[in-house]
């Protein structure tokens, strides 16, 4: 009875590593790959090589990680969020806030989109309605369609979609806390202030650093859903992560052997990544990530 | 946090500040989750010719429910609706059987080589082929336009696994054992015996795969080209994008209907966010109940995770 499940695990996951055979091909859209000529490491060099697939490669290497390394910073935002929460007596209006702002996490990109569309376009959004209503503007400010700040745009839905979910394994970690640590620190003469620093940080900080170990591995990760989404002519050269890419080359250009040794690369680099980060686990804390 | 509330003493000036800011700052922060789908609804319900001119910011006027009605008259949105709940019903209830059953079966001592068997299906979550091998792939097993492409691939959902292993190997061992004094078989154990002591964390999982399923975009995306199968998520990212499509069906939806009431007729803005409504109510409805079944789920997760 487990095999059949096996089995679906084997042909989802580990036969799509046959595909890997494409990018030794030159292989056109529409004909048998083994009528197609054989190149060799030909895609592979020319990622380091190619004037044209280098600037590129560089360019979307350049969002990936900038755009992951502001994930990265921004990631101790759901741990200050749970203290904060926690700091609220009122359990009636935590409870409240809590399952308000878990809501964005459960809907998709495509839904972000269109409440981004709802709030900041041109003729529907929210934002412009209230300021042209209000004579502040004469018309409307086209947010959408702005090359600037993308990385900080992107950044923004980000952390909006994702906050009180994140929030939640932290707010977990806080009830594992010790009360009895708490009550020898009134007794001390601890504040709330000196409270948080010295008992309530310390005890979050071993699960901040095993999802910050996490997100080393995740690095190249960083999807292509919301990127996909918010592409559009203005932000498409600083909105273009690694994933993105190989979608744009492959599944638009039709250029699926190239695209195939890019995405090659992506997945070798991210699983080292992902040892190094089980490495870096084991030499800090003495247990592995995985 | 438990223990923190039972502390009594007085507060500080610096207190009062410090409650007075955080309360404003989180409140803040919960309205910018709230409003836009507050928005979004107010504008689906209200005159059409209202909405147009841009006049309904903070109340509903004008209240018809018409849009709802005539969007699922538009050109394959009843089908993708279809679609959408086709894919979330299947794809939720394989994914139950398939993950918890094969989570039971690793978490019994005795399967032949367990532990590698276990990180075979592990490794799934960190490490893939990419997008073009995958796609590849479903299209050499015929998965390309296939409603089955929505569902079989998700009925082993590794993390998941995790989470319904570990609550299994909580269950106290002696319940097993008596359920073999009494000849019970696996599937027997599974059925009568696993399942209905881990409702609990069944709940979370359905919650998880049933979202997943809803929301899923690319897979559309990508294996769908055929109109048939195309899933509501797909259906409002064309209309937020295409606005000839949408003008098309829009005339043909005013075809269809004979009396013209301009209040209510459906203008390119109304489809979108009726469509982004219709996504969205059924998580509203479901999610607030079932939100402290997952919340435990994730932590039991994130003692093993």
């Amino acid at each position: 009875m487990s095999s059949p499940l096996l089995i679906l695990v084997f042909v989802f996951s580990y036969m799509p590593l046959y595909g890997w055979i494409y990018s030794f091909y030159d292989y056109k859209a529409g004909r048998d790959l083994f009528s197609t000529d054989f190149v060799g490491l030909k895609n592979f060099k020319m990622m380091f090589t190619d004037h044209y697939a280098v600037t590129n490669i560089l360019r979307v290497m350049k969002n990936t990680l900038g755009m992951s390394f502001l994930g990265i910073v921004t990631s101790v935002f759901p741990m200050i969020f749970a203290i904060l929460l926690s700091e609220i007596r009122n359990l009636r209006f935590r409870k409240t806030i809590q399952t308000l702002v878990t809501i964005p996490n459960f809907i998709s990109w495509v839904l972000v989109y269109s409440i981004a569309y709802a709030m900041f376009s041109t003729n529907d959004g929210l934002l412009n309605r209230i300021l042209i209503n209000n004579g502040i503007r004469d018309e409307g400010i086209n947010f959408l369609a702005s090359g600037n700040h993308v990385w900080l745009t992107m950044l923004g839905y980000g952390i909006w979609k994702g906050l009180g979910w994140g929030a939640i394994i932290y707010i977990a970690a806080l009830t594992n806390i010790d009360a009895e640590q708490y009550e020898a620190a009134r007794i001390d003469g601890a504040g709330r202030l000196k409270m948080t620093w010295h008992i309530t940080i310390p005890g979050l900080l071993p699960t901040f650093f095993v999802l910050l170990l996490l997100s080393i591995g995740n690095l190249l990760n960083n999807g292509m859903e919301q990127y996909f989404v918010f592409q559009n002519a203005m932000n498409k050269d600083s909105i273009e992560v690694l994933d993105l890419y190989v979608y744009n080359q492959g599944m638009v250009g039709y250029d699926y052997s190239f695209a195939t040794a890019v995405g090659m690369l992506k997945s070798v680099v991210s699983v080292l990544l992902l040892f190094f980060a089980n490495f870096l686990s084991k030499i800090t804390r003495g247990e592995s990530v995985m | 946090m438990k223990g923190m509330k039972d502390l009594k003493y007085k507060l500080t000036t610096g207190d009062y500040v410090f409650n007075s800011i955080n309360y404003v700052v989180l409140t803040l922060f919960t309205l910018t989750c709230v409003i836009p789908f507050y928005y979004l609804f107010i504008n689906t319900i209200s005159d059409n010719t209202l909405v147009t001119k841009g006049l309904i910011v903070w109340l509903p006027q004008g209240i018809h429910f018409a849009n709802y009605i005539q969007i699922l008259k538009i050109d394959g949105l009843f089908n993708s609706v279809l679609v959408s709940v086709g894919r979330t019903v299947l794809g939720t209830v394989l994914t139950l059987v398939g993950t918890t059953f094969l989570g039971y079966a690793f978490s019994r001592p005795e399967f032949w080589k367990r532990k590698i068997w276990y990180r075979f299906v592990l490794i799934t979550m960190y490490f893939n082929a990419g997008i073009i091998p995958w796609y590849i792939n479903m299209k050499n097993l015929g998965l390309l336009n296939n409603f089955l492409a929505y569902i079989i691939p998700s009925i082993v959902a590794p993390f998941s696994l995790i989470l319904f292993k570990t609550y299994v190997e909580s269950i106290p061992s002696s319940l097993e054992e008596s359920a073999d004094m009494d000849g019970a078989g696996y599937m027997t154990k599974y059925a009568r015996l696993i399942m209905p002591l881990s409702k609990p964390i069944v709940a979370t999982l359905a919650v998880f795969s049933a979202v997943g399923q809803w929301n899923s975009f690319t897979d559309t995306l990508f294996l769908m080209t055929d109109p048939k199968y195309y899933s509501l998520q797909y259906m409002l990212y064309q209309y937020l994008n295409e606005s000839n499509a949408l003008a098309d069906s829009l005339r043909q939806a005013a075809a269809a209907g004979s009396q013209v009431n301009l209040a209510t007729v459906l203008t390119p803005t109304g489809v979108k966010m009726t469509i982004s409504m219709v996504v969205v109510i059924p998580i509203l409805c479901v999610y607030p109940f079932l939100q402290r079944y997952f919340v435990n789920g994730i932590m039991l997760g994130a003692v093993k995770g």
